[in-house]
């Protein structure tokens, strides 16, 4: 095997790693989210848009995580600087 | 695969690229810019408006409330930038549902931009309400420990906004460019009603943390003002 195979074996793995082990994260922690704001609403439905609004941010604060692993994993894949 | 529209080159000349980013952006503003001036020619009062004022008002009401309930005082002052991005990134994300139209916020350097304008308008705000004593003192908010954190966690938003809104909406054109080859009958249209939901929530979050930025940037400048009034008051 020629470097350049390496290279290319590793980044697929590693891509495939990272996505795999970084979702793990923000899903818990969104599940987490989801649920508390449903216990919340269920105790005050007053403050139902307070607490939808706030916990759209924070899902989409927790999502990017996940999206930035996939952001890595593609340029791993698709645009990886170590094999050109 | 294309990752982003930045690789659709149409014309280059030494380090002048004319891409579909570039074409794209600029043919949505364009059309938000005509439309606007084409809906606000002929403004009337009363009962009997037009049916795009009403759609507009709506908007900027809907706009207003927003930044409003995020805790900014005068909500006038800010939708012309708050108003402005949302709008900006909305019609973006929408206009995928026409053949041919890659998203110019698919491309790093359209988020890249977006989130830069917004490093430099939170303390632009901060300054303009508190002063550049109060803006530069809420650095140093809880205390002086913070201060190197403060100033990373300024840089690593501003990242964050840009990789988010990136993120997802390539993401959304990966997934629909995967599934063509895989399964090219239906599902790539139900991949892309759900993109349709994510690019509008992501511009909602996007304009929403620049508010929560702002108001956090204005409201710490202005607590030092407002606690030596209230001291004032108590004398009297």
């Amino acid at each position: 095997m020629d470097s350049k195979t390496i290279i290319a074996a590793v980044s697929i793995m590693t891509a495939g790693l990272t996505i795999t082990v970084g979702v793990i994260g923000p899903a818990l922690g969104q599940g987490k989210a989801i649920a508390n704001a449903l216990t919340s609403i269920a105790q005050q439905p007053d403050a139902e848009q307070t607490i939808t609004r706030t916990l759209f941010v924070g899902l989409a604060m927790l999502e990017s995580l996940a999206i930035y692993c996939f952001v890595i994993s593609m340029i791993l894949i698709f645009a990886n600087p170590f094999t050109k | 695969m294309k990752l982003s529209p930045d690789e659709t080159v149409f014309w280059q000349y030494g380090f002048v690229v004319i891409n579909a980013t570039l074409i794209w952006t600029w043919i949505i503003m364009i059309v938000l810019v005509i439309g606007a001036k084409l809906i606000t020619r002929k403004l009337k009062t009363g009962l009997h408006i037009s049916r795009w004022q009403c759609f507009l008002e709506m908007i900027v009401t809907g706009i207003i409330k927003q930044i409003k309930d995020v805790g900014l005082k005068d909500p006038e002052k800010y939708i012309g930038f708050l108003g402005t991005l949302f709008l900006f990134i909305v019609t973006c994300n929408i206009c995928i549902i026409f053949p041919f139209y890659e998203p110019p916020t698919s491309s790093l350097s359209t988020t890249t931009a977006l989130a830069i304008s917004v490093f430099i308008a939170v303390p632009f705000y901060g300054i303009l309400a508190g002063g550049l004593g109060g803006y530069l003192k809420s650095y140093l908010k809880p205390s002086f420990i913070m201060l190197p954190f403060n100033i990373i966690g300024e840089f690593s938003r501003t990242l964050a906004l840009a990789v988010r809104l990136f993120g997802n909406i390539m993401s959304g054109g990966v997934i629909v460019s995967v599934l063509l080859s895989i399964t090219p009958f239906i599902f790539p249209i139900v991949m892309n009603v759900l993109g349709l939901l994510t690019g509008v929530v992501q511009a909602y979050i996007f304009s929403i943390l620049a508010t929560v930025y702002i108001a956090a940037a204005t409201t710490e400048s202005k607590k030092t003002k407002k606690v030596t009034i209230k001291l004032k008051t108590n004398k009297k």
